[in-house]
């Protein structure tokens, strides 16, 4: 099992037959994006139809889980028993997915030390052998 | 000839309180005794009301509200389909549809939060109590298309607005060198307003600024006075056509336009959708309905004499400002800082009722029912010949809007 950030109470994800590819990936520690079939352009969250084309063609690209923080707030509320706080969740810009996003955390920090801009690095939080949450950590090279 | 306009007849309330301080009365109850209050404002009888219309996440069915009322005929019963604070100013719109259309003649707009009663949106009732045997953590099954993208928000602790709300913020913040104090200046302006208005939940409570930066952080930039309200309360909005509000009790107010929507791309908005485009994500996502809604009504952001902007957080308020061209881009903080949104000398003033943030939260329905009394004269903080009314749905998610007229 990988390192704890967050206990047994943080809410789990829920997915839909769209989304749950997307979980299988994380899951077996694969950061993915989707990426239309048609015209290449990716996107997240999941969805059945590319925006940009209307194509319902589409694959999965892995992404490194290296990039930058777009923007966070520290949360001083604790979502369940034996939630830290402060916690850092975080939008993160990811390398290499085309420009896309996503939702996270920042873990292995002091909360005072998030910023914007900074660079970061994907870790795999293993909450269950079934489920695996991507989390993010500041830059180690 | 443009077509008659919808009016707005009457406005009515319910008591305001705090979370869980309404007493032994349920939702729908306070829901009714709105809806009468504001039937008896425009001195109309249920008799004549043959449309309800109202806004996503409302647990009081109008199918039932109508039974209950004795409605001689529900013609029009509407949801609108935005998230729940977005969806208060289209609902109004779509009374306005209704009537405007023959669909109906006199539609009650509704809204009813007992939050005391139910679990917060956001706290998902997630206990702060360890469960004795807690369950594995596990992918679960999503209900819906909201629940499938919460799906990427909440594994990650993002559960409350307080937070969604911050994420935009902080980008505003970092852009733009906006501050905490400009943001503490809204909610304290919001209170004084509110310190005239017996029905605001806050109006015995002055604020200060040092008391703004004192309060507890909830999710920074967000600290406790940046955040609305928790409140039980109903409030509702008579809508009707212009050739029947002629007669009726007390002066209408005209639907100069109405807006409703979201930009490409945003689904929720910036909760669960962390691509929303470089340009809009520290924007309230309102600015190309605002657009719209200029257009259609031949006005402009310096025709409005007063506006209640919906008040959730303090950032979407200051986004709000930009979205609707009360000011550029990035400018919002120092706009606040000119004193223009307060009663007393603001070239804008905003909230004459308090707000979310001071008189109650009942999703910005109480909002309309402000815009109602400000052209009415009937405000308690009442800006002298106001003629124009903008009233706004919540920022950050889809979202709508009604300019209103006096007559
Ligand atoms: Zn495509």
């Amino acid at each position: 099992m990988s390192e704890r950030y967050f206990p047994d109470t943080m809410p789990p994800p829920m997915a839909d037959g769209t989304s749950l590819p997307w979980w299988k990936a994380a899951a077996e520690h694969r950061l993915v994006v989707q990426e239309c079939g048609a015209c290449q352009v990716t996107r997240l969250p999941p969805s059945p139809v590319c925006p940009d084309c209307r194509s319902d063609q589409f694959g999965w690209r892995e992404v490194s889980g290296e990039g930058e923080v777009y923007t966070f707030t520290r949360v001083h509320r604790p979502l369940g028993a034996g939630q830290a706080i402060p916690f850092i969740i975080a939008v993160i810009a990811l390398d290499g997915s085309g420009g896309l996003r996503m939702i996270s955390n920042v873990v292995e920090i002091e909360a005072d030390a998030v910023a914007i801009g900074m660079r970061v690095e994907l870790v795999w939080e293993d909450m269950s052998p079934d489920l695996a949450i991507p989390r993010f950590r500041p830059a180690t090279n | 000839m443009s077509p008659a306009r919808a009016h707005i007849v009457g406005v009515g309330e319910s008591a305001y309180a705090r979370w869980g301080k309404i007493g032994e009365v349920s939702e729908h109850a306070l829901a009714c005794q709105a809806i009468q209050r504001a039937v008896a404002d425009a001195g109309l009888s249920m008799d004549d009301v043959d449309g309800l219309a109202s806004f996503a996440e409302d647990r009081n069915e109008a199918v039932f509200l109508a039974a209950e009322l004795g409605l001689p005929a529900l013609r029009f019963g509407n949801m609108v389909w935005m998230p729940g604070g977005g969806g208060g100013c289209a609902a109004v719109s779509n009374a306005a549809m209704a009537v405007e259309t023959g669909q109906a003649e006199v539609v009650v707009v509704y809204r009813s939060l007992c939050q005391g009663q139910f679990y917060r949106f956001g706290s998902g009732g997630v206990s702060t109590d360890a469960p004795a045997d807690p369950p594995v953590p596990s992918l679960q099954q999503a209900n819906s298309l909201l629940m499938a993208s919460m799906g990427f928000a909440m594994p990650y602790g993002l559960l409350m607005a307080a937070a969604a709300y911050a994420l935009p913020t902080r980008r505003h913040m970092h852009l733009y060198g906006t501050t905490s104090e400009q943001l503490g200046l809204l909610a304290v302006t919001f209170r004084e307003h509110a310190s005239r208005n017996p029905r605001a939940v806050m109006g015995g409570r002055p604020l200060t600024l040092e008391d703004h930066q004192a309060s507890p952080m909830i999710a920074d930039p967000h600290r406790l006075f940046d955040c609305c309200l928790e409140s039980d309360g109903a409030c509702a909005v008579v809508v009707t056509t212009e050739e029947r509000a002629r007669d009726l009790a007390k002066r209408p107010v005209e639907i100069l336009g109405s807006e409703q929507g979201a930009p490409r791309g945003y689904a929720f908005g910036p909760f669960t959708n962390a691509n929303i485009p470089d340009a809009l994500y520290a924007t309230g996502g309102g600015e190309e309905m605002a657009g719209r809604l200029w257009a259609k009504t031949g006005l402009s952001p310096g025709d409005v004499d007063v506006a209640q902007l919906y008040d959730h957080f303090t950032g979407c308020v200051l986004m709000q400002l930009e979205d609707y061209g009360f000011c550029q881009r990035g400018e919002a903080g120092a706009f606040i800082e000119s004193g223009a949104l307060a009663w007393k000398g603001g070239s804008l003033p905003t909230n004459t009722h308090g707000g979310s943030l001071s008189e109650a939260y009942i999703h910005g329905l109480n909002h309309v029912v402000e815009g109602v009394r400000s052209l009415r004269g009937e405000s308690t903080s009442p800006v002298e010949n106001a003629e124009v009314c903008l009233v706004t749905s919540a920022a950050c998610v889809p979202s709508s809007a009604v300019l209103l007229g006096r007559k």
